[in-house]
C-alpha cells in the first residue's frame, strides 16, 4: 500500500517506453487514486505501432497524448489522466516535473534525457530514467541526494556520434520489458522502496542477461555535485535540440 | 587476457560478439589492443585527445574507472571490463 495520498505521476513521452509503462501503471494507480500526467507533442505514425501499444492504426495522425488518454480511459476508467500536448524544453521542463511524486522519462532523445535529469534534480523530484536501442535497455532511478544521470554520463554525444532509434532500430519487446520495469520501479518509489537508486540496470534481450551496476555520485557533477554549474535551465546547452 | 563486454552500439565492429578478449596492463592498453583487432572501436570510446568520451563509461569489475585511475587503471587477466555508452531510444 502506498503511504502517499493521491500521488501525481508524470510520464514524459507516450512512445515506446511511455506506452507500456502507462499500461502497467494503470490498474495500480487507479487503485491508489493517483493522477497521471502524460506529456508529449508528437503524433502517431505508422512506424510507431510495433512498440507503442496504446496507439492503434485508427489513431494515425492524432496526438499521442490524446490516443494514450483514450486507451487508458477505456481500459482503466477509474484512472485520472491529464494529457498535455507540449514539447519539453528548457523553458518548461522544471514546471512539467515540479510537484510530481515520480517522473518517468520515456523520451527518445539524449538531449531530452539530460534536460529531464537536470530538471528533476533541481526540483528534487524522483526520476525513473529509461533508454533502449536495438536489443538493449538501460534503467536508472535518480533519487534526490543520490547519483544522477549526469553523474553517470557527463554530457550527451555530439550530433551523429551515437546511433538514434531511427537509425539503429529498436525491438518492440525490449520496449515492453523496459517500460514495465520502469512502471514497477515508479511504484516502488511511491512505496518508498526504490530498487534502482544509484544503480544502472542494463538489459540485453539477445543474451537474456540483466546486470546491475552501482553508480556513485560524482563530486564534480555539473548538476548535483558540490559546486554545480547547472543551477537553472535558462542557459541549458542541451535543451536546444529537445 | 581480460574479458571485455561490448555494448550493442559497438557490436558491428566486433562482428556481433557480445564479449571479446583483449590484453593490456591497464585500460588504455586494453583499448589500444581492441583497436588492433577491431579497427574503429577506439574512436567510438575515446575522443581525439584520447580521453574516454563523456557519454561512455568503462567499468572494471563493476567499478567506474573515473573513481579508479581512469585509463591508467591496472588490469589483471581475470578482470571483466564493461563498456557502457548512453543509449537514448524510447
Amino acid at each position: 500500500m502506498s503511504t502517499l495520498r493521491s500521488p501525481k505521476i508524470t510520464v514524459i513521452g507516450a512512445g515506446g517506453l511511455g506506452c507500456p509503462a502507462l499500461y502497467a501503471l494503470g490498474p495500480e494507480l487507479a487503485a491508489r487514486d493517483a493522477r497521471v500526467v502524460i506529456v508529449d507533442d508528437d503524433r502517431v505514425d505508422l512506424s510507431n505501432l510495433q512498440r507503442q501499444i496504446l496507439h492503434r492504426t485508427a489513431d494515425l495522425g492524432r496526438l499521442k497524448v490524446d490516443s494514450a488518454e483514450e486507451a487508458l480511459a477505456a481500459r482503466f476508467p477509474a484512472l485520472a489522466v491529464e494529457a498535455r500536448a507540449l514539447r519539453v524544453g528548457r523553458e518548461n521542463a522544471r514546471a512539467v516535473v515540479a510537484g510530481s511524486d515520480v517522473v518517468l522519462d520515456g523520451t527518445d532523445s539524449i538531449e531530452a534525457k539530460f534536460l529531464i535529469n537536470d530538471a528533476c534534480v533541481l526540483e528534487r523530484v524522483p526520476l525513473v530514467h529509461g533508454g533502449v536501442l536495438r536489443f538493449s535497455g538501460q534503467l536508472l532511478s535518480v533519487l534526490p541526494g543520490q547519483a544522477c544521470y549526469r553523474c553517470l554520463f557527463e554530457a550527451p554525444p555530439p550530433p551523429g556520434a551515437a546511433p538514434s532509434c531511427q537509425e539503429a532500430g529498436v525491438l518492440g519487446a525490449v520496449c515492453g520489458l523496459l517500460g514495465a520495469l520502469m512502471a514497477e520501479e515508479a511504484l516502488a518509489i511511491l512505496d518508498g522502496k526504490p530498487a534502482l537508486g544509484s544503480t544502472l540496470l542494463v538489459i540485453d534481450a539477445l543474451s537474456g542477461e540483466r546486470r546491475r551496476i552501482k553508480i556513485k555520485p560524482r563530486p564534480d557533477c555539473q548538476v548535483c555535485g558540490a559546486h554545480p554549474t547547472i543551477t537553472s535551465l535558462d542557459l541549458h546547452r542541451e535543451a536546444a535540440a529537445c | 587476457m581480460a574479458t571485455v563486454r561490448i555494448p550493442t552500439p559497438l557490436r558491428k565492429l566486433t562482428q556481433g560478439a557480445e564479449e571479446v578478449s583483449a590484453s593490456g596492463k591497464n585500460v588504455g592498453e586494453l583499448i589500444a589492443d581492441l583497436e588492433k583487432h577491431y579497427p574503429g572501436i577506439k574512436e567510438r570510446i575515446c575522443d581525439e585527445a584520447g580521453a574516454v568520451r563523456r557519454f561512455v563509461n568503462i567499468f572494471v569489475k563493476d567499478e567506474d574507472i573515473r573513481f579508479l585511475q581512469n585509463l591508467d587503471t591496472p588490469l589483471k587477466d581475470s578482470d571483466e571490463v564493461s563498456i557502457v555508452p548512453a543509449i537514448a531510444g524510447g
